[in-house]
């Protein structure tokens, strides 16, 4: 009974702050709803036992990536949308679509799924588990994050930095040595 | 038992902790005003009441008369919430601090802290990472080119400085197996040859590189001298806080000392031992109240070390500070990361 | 006890709100943002069939989705900044000509 009030109230909060990202002009309203709701999904994740994953997803997710894209919107001083004739177009189609398509989901996965119920903290292990598992099982995926987390920063500072700093160095040691 | 006192058990809890929390807030911006003064060789409050210990309350009683200015094109809704959301972060922190063993009142069996989750310092760091929204949307909000500086500046530092956070309490995580921060302190219990106590700075392999590296993210990531360029009066106004007066700003300095206080207990519980003292003595209710007095005063210690850095050296410039977190401590803390876990593996 | 149906519900909700928004918005920061929202609602399925069958890979798999999440993000948003330098608009409609 708890279990269902809680997982309620943190839903509604997270369909809440979805629809308000879709709503809302401006950018830092939308980032800002999206922090809620990857809160209001951590909390989703305590219930079903995953204190790990739960804490992860604060730091990693709502802590940083979010940090990094509220970064972006001061940075760039994104202001509020203007509606062009493209974005009528797709709302006018867009949303009934979706709305068809996600209603036709929610029925068949509530009559027909043949899934049972999920007890309150339902995960088994501390994370010294999670750890064995990284490490024995999914070791190659782990090196190969690793690889990919590299890759990607070298590509966001080059990418990021002034146009033609980088060239211009490069010029002017082929020129020294040329 | 039951749910009933559970939950009155814990409300009164909290209410004691945050009432404890926000008179040490106060009283350490007391603290730091004379120790400050007396390093500058001046006294520092002794006006109001005797050594000037009111002087907390004066200054509470100017920030509520204080006119409340909003500027005329700032984003309303965040200039307002984002004080707020630095406050709310800066104490939540407190609920997973354990400050001694587990008493007895009335009968009932309690820890002495809010709640024991086992991930409790996982709980710290993501709180701490949230705790950069109250500074970044401050600056922005404010419309102004001092704040939205000083706004990036300060949200810039803070997220580098997490990175080497995080990694330097790695080590004692592999010490002690466990994230559970009343398990970390039961693993610092007792005392090497009777007189060298277990602390994770003397522990084998001893962790005080890592300590040495928390210290300084942790004045980073308070915004503290030698890093607060982010608040620097010569440089940026008063950065990411400019606009902001009266009780706003009186949240935004509660904010930073709440972060000091908690950085201060979480270093003593992980690398200090926590309430751990000298060989238990006494009556029962003496060894009940003992391990919280032992606590308090390895804060003050920490506190004490954080004002008179304050009050002795000059501070980073920007691109220094920067480079000092990437390119030092990061590799310092992988390093001592390597290491630990090497002495540990071999040693099992 | 709550039926498994209710989480992925939940989860299709999000993913359907992430699809819409990408649909619809024209900055370009809010349609990454939709993306990651589309990534949280597929974490949530995996979390909630992970506690059902008791089997942990599923946990493990929701820490490679974050961290490929958190490199696309570093990634994307200096892209955007790259073309905003360039472009001068954050509205993709406006960035429609390959010559500037």
């Amino acid at each position: 009974m708890l279990h269902l009030l809680v997982f309620s109230v943190f839903g509604l909060v997270c369909v809440a702050g979805a629809v308000n990202l879709l709503v809302q002009r401006h950018p830092i309203n939308s980032a800002l709803s999206l922090v809620v709701v990857m809160g209001s999904l951590a909390v989703e994740y305590l219930l079903l036992g995953a204190e790990f994953v739960a804490a992860v997803q604060v730091i990693v997710y709502a802590g940083a990536i979010m940090v990094l894209f509220v970064f972006v919107i001061m940075l760039l001083n994104a202001g509020e949308e203007e509606r062009t004739k493209g974005s009528r177009v797709a709302m006018l189609f867009g949303i009934p679509g979706m709305l068809i398509g996600s209603v036709l989901v929610a029925w068949v996965l509530l009559e027909h799924s043949g899934t049972g119920n999920v007890a309150t903290g339902a995960l088994p292990g501390p994370p010294k588990v999670i750890g064995w598992l990284l490490f024995h099982d999914f070791l190659l995926p782990f090196e190969v994050t690793s690889v990919l987390v590299l890759i990607a920063i070298m590509g966001a500072v080059v990418l990021a930095s002034h146009p033609g700093s980088v060239e211009q160095r490069s010029t002017q040691q082929d020129k020294r040595e040329g | 038992m039951g749910i009933g006192t559970f939950i009155l058990v814990s409300i009164i809890k909290i209410v004691v902790a945050i009432g404890v929390l926000l008179t040490a807030v106060a009283y350490t911006v007391w603290l730091e005003r004379k120790v400050v003064g007396h390093i500058q060789n001046r006294w520092g409050p002794t006006r109001v009441g005797p050594f000037g210990l009111l002087q907390p309350l004066a200054d509470g009683v100017k920030f509520i008369f204080k006119e409340d200015l909003i500027p005329p094109h700032a984003y309303k809704p965040l200039f307002i919430a984002a004080p707020m959301i630095a406050l709310i972060f800066a104490l939540t922190s407190i609920s997973v601090i354990p400050i001694g063993n587990w008493i007895t009142v009335f009968g009932i069996h309690t820890p002495l802290e809010i709640t024991d989750v086992n991930i409790g310092l996982l709980v710290v760091l993501g709180i701490t990472s949230l705790g950069v929204y109250g500074v970044a949307l401050a600056g922005w909000s404010s419309n102004s080119k001092y704040s939205l500086l000083g706004g990036l500046r300060a949200s810039a530092q803070m997220v580098s400085y997490e990175i080497s956070l995080g990694l330097s309490l790695v080590g004692v995580l592999i010490l002690a197996g466990s994230f559970s921060l009343r398990d970390i302190v039961d693993a610092q219990a007792g005392t090497y040859w009777g007189f060298i106590p277990r602390w994770n700075i003397f522990q084998w392999p001893p962790q005080i590189i890592a300590f040495f590296i928390y210290l300084m993210a942790a004045y980073a990531e308070t915004n503290r001298i030698p890093f607060d360029l982010p608040e620097a009066e010569t440089e940026l106004v008063a950065g990411y806080h400019t606009e902001y007066s009266a009780m706003k700003f009186a949240m935004f300095f509660m904010a930073e000392y709440a972060n000091m206080i908690t950085v201060a207990s979480l270093a003593t519980l992980l690398f200090l031992g926590g309430w751990h003292g000298p060989h238990r003595f006494g009556p029962p209710l003496l060894q009940a109240i003992l391990p919280v007095f032992w606590f308090a005063a390895k804060i003050f210690a920490f506190l004490f070390l954080y004002i008179w850095v304050r009050g002795t050296l000059p501070r980073f410039r920007y691109d220094q500070l920067m480079a000092f977190g990437w390119k030092f401590l990061l590799p310092l803390a992988i390093a001592n990361l390597v290491i630990t876990a090497l002495i540990v593996a071999l040693r099992a | 006890m709550v039926p498994l149906s209710y989480y992925l519900v939940l989860s299709g909700i999000l993913f359907a709100c992430g699809v819409t928004g990408f649909l619809i918005k024209r900055n370009i920061i809010t349609i990454f943002m939709s993306i990651e929202l589309m990534l949280n609602g597929v974490n949530l399925s995996f979390v909630a069939f992970a506690a059902q069958w008791h089997a942990l890979s599923g946990q493990v798999f929701v820490f490679f989705v974050m961290v490929v999440a958190a490199a696309e993000s570093a990634v994307g948003l200096a892209i955007i900044i790259a073309v905003y330098r360039t472009r001068e608009t954050l509205n993709v409609d406006r960035v429609n000509l390959l010559k500037l």
